[in-house]
C-alpha cells in the first residue's frame, strides 16, 4: 500500500493562518480520497511559514471496483418503458439480464464501475483542494488566476511504494508538481528531491527546516526557559504567542537580551505588551521583583557571530519602542497630575460612542447617574460609585491607550492612582469593563461592580432603545456578553435588585440626555424594558443550563412574581432542581400533577372553579384527614420560609406532603357519587394545588 | 553587484545602490512626481500603471510628506517630509522576494549575519480605493519595507497582478549606516569637502513645516482648495474624449489625477490643523476615494490603461 505525500510551498503564510491551513489540507484531501473510495492507515498534516505539508499513510492503491445493480421493467412491458430504462443505464437491450421477482421476469441492468489508480484520484483531489482552499483571505499574484494565500512556488506530491516513488501527474496554474522542494531561505542548501516523507523530514532538517509547529515551539520553550532559568530568571508564560513565533520562523535561534535600566520604570503590562505585540518578543521576569528585566526573541537563522548582530538591531529597535512608550507615559502622568483624570477625559465629548446613542461623554454621564443609583444596592457609596464612573473611560483619551488599545481599564488603574484618586476608584477604572468573558473573574469590590453594572446595563438599555438587538448570529455590539456580565455580576456578588426597574432607570436616564434618541412613547411604557428583561432571562437561561439547572425548572421559577430579581431566581430554581433530585421531590411532583389534573378535568367539566371550602368535618377516610393535618402544617411551614426566602425549608415542608398525598390517592376516590365529598374532596386537591404552587409553578415542569 | 558585501557610507549611497540595482534588474528608474503626495503609492507610475493590462517596471525615491508626523525636527525618526523608494513590476515576477533580497545585499545588508523575515501585514489605502497582501520585512526586528501585491486599485481588480516594494529610506539607512538619530545621518560622504547630515539639509525645514502644518496655514483656503481640487476633477473627467481642438482621442486622467492628489494632500494639511472631526474624517476620505476611483475608471480608458481601440 503506497505511502503519499504532498508539499504546497510558497511564499511566507501568515503565522495566525497556519495552523488552521494544515488541517484543512488533512481534512479536505483525506475527505476527497475516502469519497473517492480510497481509504487509508493515518494522516498527519504540518505547516512552516513557507509550506504546508501532509503524510498519509497505507493508501489503497486503486480504487475498488464499483457493482451497480438496477432493477428494470418486467420484460413484458410496453416498448417505451423498456427503452427508457436502457437510455438511463446507458446499456444496451443484449446487456441486461433477465431474473425471476416474484412470477415476473423482470429486466436488470448491472454496471461494474472498474476502480482507479491513487495517482489519478490523488491529483483530482489536490486540484480541487487547492483551487477551493478556505483560507480567511486569498490573493492572485502576477497574470495568473489561480488563488492561495500568497504566491504558491511549488508543489510536492509523490506516491511511495516498495518499488519506489512516483510523482503524480499534476498542473495547477503552470506549476507542475514534482519531487523536489527547498529548505531554509538562507540555511538550506538549494532545492533537493525526496522519495517519501522520512526522506523529506530528515532532508528539511539537513537544511535547516523544523517541519512540525509543535516540535519548534517546544524547541523555543525549552531553550527560552533554559536560559531565563541560567540567569535566575522566569519567562512570562503566553501560548499564543509561542505559537505565532512558532509559525513565523523554520529554525528557531533563541535570543535573551537586556532591557535597557531607562525603561523599568514603565508599568511591567506595558513592557511586556509594547514588546509582545511590536516585536513578538517574550518577556522575562525577575521572580523575586516581578518586574520584567529582559526580553526574548527568537530568530530563524544560526549566525556566524552567534546572533550578536541580530540582537544588538533587535535591542535598539525595542529601545525606539520603549522610548515612545515612555513619552506616552510621561505625557499622561504630566495630564492627570495637572488637570486630574477627569481633564484627561475631557476629549470624550468629541468620540463618538454611536451616532444614535451620543458621544462618549455622554455615555460616561449615563453611567455615572446609574452607578449613584445602583450603589446602594451592592453597597457602595454613591459619592464614590459616581467619581468612579466619571473617570472610568478617562484612558481612552490617553496618549498609552492611543498606541495599546488593549491596555484600556489597566492605563486607567495606574494614572487613577497617580492622580490621588483613592477607596476602590482606581479598581474600578480597570474593573468596570469585566467579566469580558465566561471565564473572566467577576470584580467583588463595590465600587467596581456599581460601575460594571451601570456601564453594561446602560449599553444594553441603549442599544435596546435604537432597536439595535442582536439577531441570530450577528452581535457587532457584544450584547449578550454584556447581558451574561450583569448575570454573572449580580449572582457573583448576590446582589439584590430589581432588574426592571433598574433598565426604566436607565431609559429614564437616556431620553433626558438624548431627546431625539429613543422613541419618546416607549419610554413611558414598559415595552422595551420588558423585552430587554425576557433577554436577561434567555441568557440566564443559557447560563443556569451549563450549570445544570434544566430549562423547565427555570421556567416554573421564572413564573413567579419577582422574577426581574435575578439572585431571588435563581436561588429558586437552585433549591428546586436541588428538591427534584430528591425521592420525596419527584413523587411529590407526581402527586402534585396528579391533584391538578383531576382538578383541571373537574373545573373544566362543572364549569366552576374549585379553591376553597375543603372541610375536615366532610372527610370520610383517615388517609383524607391525614392529609387536611398535612397541609395545615405546611402551610403553617412554608408561609414564613417564603416570606425569608428559605427556599430549601419550604420545599422540605412541601416534600412532607408526599406521603399523605400518596396515601390519600391510593385509597381515595375524588370523584364520588356524593356530590357534597367530591367537592369537599376537590377543594383539598386544590389546596394541594395552591400550596405547591405558592413555592413555583410546577406545573411548567417536564414529567 | 561589486557593492555586495561593502556597507554604504551615506544616506545617498544608499539611494544611488537602490537605483543602480532596480536598474540592473530592468526597472525603468523615474524621477519622483512633481506634486505633494502622503507616499510613494500615489506617483502615477504606481497608482495608475497598476491598472490594465500592460507591463510595466518601474523604480524611483518618492519624498513623501506626512503633515501630522512632524516633529520639529525632534524626534528621531518621525519626520512630516521623508523619502520612500518604491517598485512596481507587473505583472509580479515569480522571483520577487529574491530580487527583493538582492536589494538588500545591495545595501550592504549580510543575508548571514542578519535575520530577514517576512511578517504578514495587508496593505489597505482608503484614500485609494486599494488594498493588497504581503508583508513587512522585517531585518533583526525593525521594519525596513512594505511588501504589497496589489489585488485592487481605485476600485479595480488588479489583472495582472503588481508587486509593490516600499522602502523607508531614512528608517533603512539609519540602521545600515548605524546612525540613531536621523538628523546625525551623514547625507554625503563624510570625507567629502563639505560633508553634510540629514539635519544639514532638512532640519530646519522641518521645523518650519510643523509649525505651518500645526499652525499656521489658513484652514479657510485649504477647505476651499479641497473643494476646489474636487470639482476641477469631476470638471476634467466629463469633457468628451475627443478632443475638439485636435480630432483625436484625448481622455485627461493624468490631469485629473494630479486634483486627487492634491485633494488628498489638502486632507492631509487639514487633519494636521485639527479641524476634520473624527466623523468628518470619514467623509473626507470617501471623498477622495471617489476622486481616485474615477481617475482609475479613466486611466483604464486610455491607451496606457490598456484600452485599444
Amino acid at each position: 500500500m503506497p505511502d503519499f505525500l504532498i508539499e504546497l510551498f510558497s511564499e511566507e503564510i501568515p503565522a495566525r493562518m497556519q495552523t488552521r491551513a494544515a488541517e484543512d489540507l488533512r481534512k479536505l484531501v483525506t475527505n476527497g480520497l475516502v469519497e473517492a473510495g480510497l481509504t487509508y492507515a493515518g494522516a498527519a498534516a504540518f505547516s512552516t511559514p513557507r509550506r504546508l505539508t501532509l503524510a498519509i499513510e497505507g493508501l489503497l492503491a486503486n480504487s475498488p471496483t464499483l457493482r451497480e445493480e438496477r432493477k428494470g421493467p418486467r420484460v413484458d412491458a410496453p416498448e417505451q418503458a423498456i427503452e427508457g430504462f436502457l437510455r438511463g443505464a446507458g446499456l444496451t437491450r443484449d446487456q441486461l439480464e433477465e431474473r425471476e421477482v416474484g412470477k415476473a421476469r423482470v429486466f436488470f441492468a448491472v454496471v461494474e464501475k472498474p476502480g482507479r489508480p491513487a495517482a489519478e484520484i490523488v491529483a483530482e483531489v489536490l486540484d480541487s483542494t487547492i483551487r477551493n482552499f478556505p483560507w480567511p483571505k486569498s490573493m492572485r499574484w502576477g497574470a495568473g488566476s489561480l488563488r492561495w494565500v500568497r504566491p504558491l512556488q511549488s508543489i510536492l506530491c509523490i506516491l511511495t511504494t516498495e518499488a519506489g516513488a512516483e510523482v503524480v501527474p499534476l498542473t495547477l496554474d503552470g506549476i507542475t508538481a514534482g519531487n523536489t522542494t527547498e529548505g531554509h531561505r538562507f540555511m538550506g542548501k538549494g532545492r533537493f528531491s525526496v522519495t517519501s516523507f522520512d526522506d523529506y523530514a530528515a532532508k528539511l532538517k539537513q537544511n535547516r527546516v523544523i517541519l512540525d509547529p509543535a516540535a519548534r515551539a517546544d524547541a523555543i520553550w525549552a531553550e527560552a526557559t533554559n536560559q531565563a532559568f541560567a540567569n535566575g530568571l522566569e519567562v512570562v508564560e503566553d501560548a499564543g504567542l509561542l505559537a505565532e513565533v512558532a509559525g513565523l520562523v523554520e529554525w528557531p535561534v533563541v535570543l535573551m537580551g537586556a532591557i535597557d535600566d531607562a525603561f523599568l520604570g514603565l508599568p511591567p503590562e506595558v513592557l511586556q505588551t509594547s514588546m509582545k505585540e511590536h516585536q513578538k518578543f517574550f518577556s522575562v521576569r525577575n521572580p523575586g521583583t516581578g518586574r520584567i528585566e529582559r526580553f526574548i526573541t527568537v530568530a530563524n537563522i544560526e549566525t556566524r557571530d552567534h546572533g550578536a548582530t541580530i540582537l544588538a538591531g533587535n535591542q535598539k529597535v525595542l529601545s525606539a519602542r520603549l522610548s515612545d512608550a515612555r513619552f506616552f507615559w510621561d505625557n499622561d502622568l504630566r495630564t492627570v497630575k495637572t488637570k486630574g483624570l477627569e481633564g484627561m477625559a475631557a476629549g470624550l465629548s468629541s468620540v463618538t460612542f454611536h451616532n444614535k446613542l451620543g458621544s462618549q461623554a455622554d455615555r460616561v454621564a449615563r453611567i455615572e447617574a446609574l452607578a449613584r443609583e445602583i450603589a446602594p444596592l451592592v453597597g457602595a457609596k454613591p459619592d464614590l460609585a459616581a467619581e468612579a464612573a466619571r473617570v472610568a473611560k478617562a484612558d481612552l483619551q490617553s496618549e498609552m491607550v492611543g498606541e495599546f488599545p488593549e491596555l484600556q481599564g489597566l492605563m486607567g488603574r495606574y494614572y487613577a492612582t497617580a492622580a490621588g484618586h483613592d477607596d476602590g476608584v482606581p479598581e474600578a477604572c480597570e474593573m468596570h469593563y469585566k467579566p469580558l468573558g465566561p471565564s473572566d473573574a467577576v470584580p467583588t469590590h463595590p465600587v467596581s461592580v456599581a460601575v460594571a453594572l451601570a456601564d453594561k446595563i446602560d449599553t444594553l438599555t441603549g442599544f435596546w432603545a435604537i432597536d439595535e438587538k442582536p439577531t441570530g448570529s450577528k452581535d457587532p455590539y457584544a450584547l449578550r456578553r454584556a447581558a451574561l456580565g450583569v448575570i454573572r455580576l449580580v449572582l457573583g456578588n448576590g446582589v439584590r435588585m430589581g432588574q426592571l426597574s433598574l433598565i426604566q432607570t436607565a431609559m429614564t436616564v437616556l431620553s433626558a440626555q438624548l431627546q431625539a434618541a429613543p422613541d419618546s412613547e416607549n419610554t413611558t411604557n414598559l415595552e422595551i424594558p420588558l423585552n430587554l428583561l425576557s433577554f436577561f432571562h434567555d441568557r440566564l437561561k443559557v447560563y443556569l443550563k451549563d450549570q445544570g439547572i434544566r430549562h423547565d425548572v427555570i421556567d416554573a421559577c421564572l413564573a413567579m412574581p419577582g422574577n426581574d430579581d435575578l439572585t431571588l431566581l435563581v436561588k429558586r430554581a437552585e433549591a428546586l432542581a436541588a428538591f427534584l433530585k430528591t425521592d420525596d421531590g419527584e413523587n411529590l411532583l407526581q402527586g402534585f400533577k396528579r391533584a391538578a389534573n383531576i382538578l383541571s378535568q373537574a373545573e373544566e367539566k362543572d364549569g366552576v372553579e374549585y379553591s376553597y371550602g375543603a372541610d375536615i368535618k366532610f372527610a370520610e377516610t383517615d388517609a383524607e384527614r391525614a392529609l387536611f393535618v398535612a397541609l395545615d402544617q405546611a402551610e403553617t411551614a412554608i408561609a414564613p420560609a417564603m416570606k425569608t426566602e428559605d427556599f430549601a425549608t419550604a420545599m422540605s415542608a412541601m416534600a412532607a406532603l408526599r406521603a399523605p398525598i400518596d396515601a390519600f390517592f391510593e385509597t381515595v376516590q375524588v370523584n364520588t357519587d356524593n356530590a357534597v365529598i367530591r367537592r369537599n374532596r376537590l377543594n383539598l386537591l386544590s389546596r394541594i394545588r395552591t400550596i405547591c404552587l405558592s413555592v413555583a409553578d410546577l406545573t411548567r415542569l417536564d414529567g | 553587484m561589486a557593492q555586495t558585501g561593502s556597507t554604504p557610507r551615506s544616506f545617498q549611497e544608499i539611494i544611488l545602490r537602490l537605483q543602480s540595482y532596480w536598474a540592473s534588474k530592468g526597472c525603468a528608474v523615474m524621477q519622483p512626481y512633481d506634486m505633494e503626495v502622503g507616499a510613494g503609492t500615489f506617483h502615477p507610475a504606481t497608482t495608475l500603471r497598476s491598472l490594465g493590462t500592460k507591463a510595466w517596471a518601474a523604480a524611483y525615491v518618492q519624498p513623501s510628506r506626512r503633515p501630522t508626523d512632524g516633529r520639529y525636527g525632534e524626534n528621531p525618526n518621525r519626520l512630516q517630509h521623508y523619502y520612500q523608494y518604491q517598485v512596481l513590476i507587473k505583472p509580479s515576477p515569480p522571483d520577487l522576494q529574491a530580487l527583493y533580497l538582492g536589494s538588500l545585499e545591495a545595501i550592504g545588508i549580510d543575508m548571514a549575519l542578519h535575520d530577514i523575515r517576512f511578517v504578514e501585514d495587508d496593505w489597505e489605502s482608503p484614500t485609494l480605493g486599494a488594498w493588497g497582501l504581503g508583508w513587512e520585512v522585517w531585518c533583526d526586528g525593525m521594519e525596513v519595507s512594505q511588501f504589497t501585491y496589489f489585488q485592487q486599485v481605485g476600485g479595480h481588480d488588479c489583472h495582472p497582478v503588481s508587486g509593490e516594494l516600499t522602502y523607508g529610506l531614512e528608517r533603512l539607512a539609519m540602521y545600515v549606516l548605524g546612525v540613531s538619530h536621523v538628523m546625525d545621518m551623514p547625507y554625503n560622504d563624510p570625507d567629502a569637502p563639505i560633508p553634510l547630515t540629514y539635519g544639514d539639509v532638512f532640519r530646519q525645514t522641518e521645523q518650519e513645516y510643523s509649525r505651518h502644518n500645526f499652525d499656521a496655514a489658513t484652514t479657510e483656503m485649504l477647505l476651499r482648495h479641497f473643494e476646489d481640487a474636487e470639482a476641477e476633477c469631476a470638471r476634467l473627467l466629463a469633457q468628451p474624449a475627443e478632443d475638439p481642438k485636435t480630432g483625436r482621442r484625448i481622455i485627461m486622467a493624468h490631469p485629473a489625477y494630479d486634483q486627487c492628489i492634491k485633494a488628498s494632500h489638502l486632507f492631509n494639511l487639514l487633519d494636521a490643523r485639527g479641524v476634520i472631526s473624527v466623523t468628518e474624517r470619514q467623509a473626507y476620505i470617501g471623498r477622495v476615494r471617489a476622486l481616485a476611483k474615477a481617475c482609475a475608471d479613466a486611466f483604464v480608458q486610455t491607451e496606457a490603461g490598456g484600452w485599444a481601440a
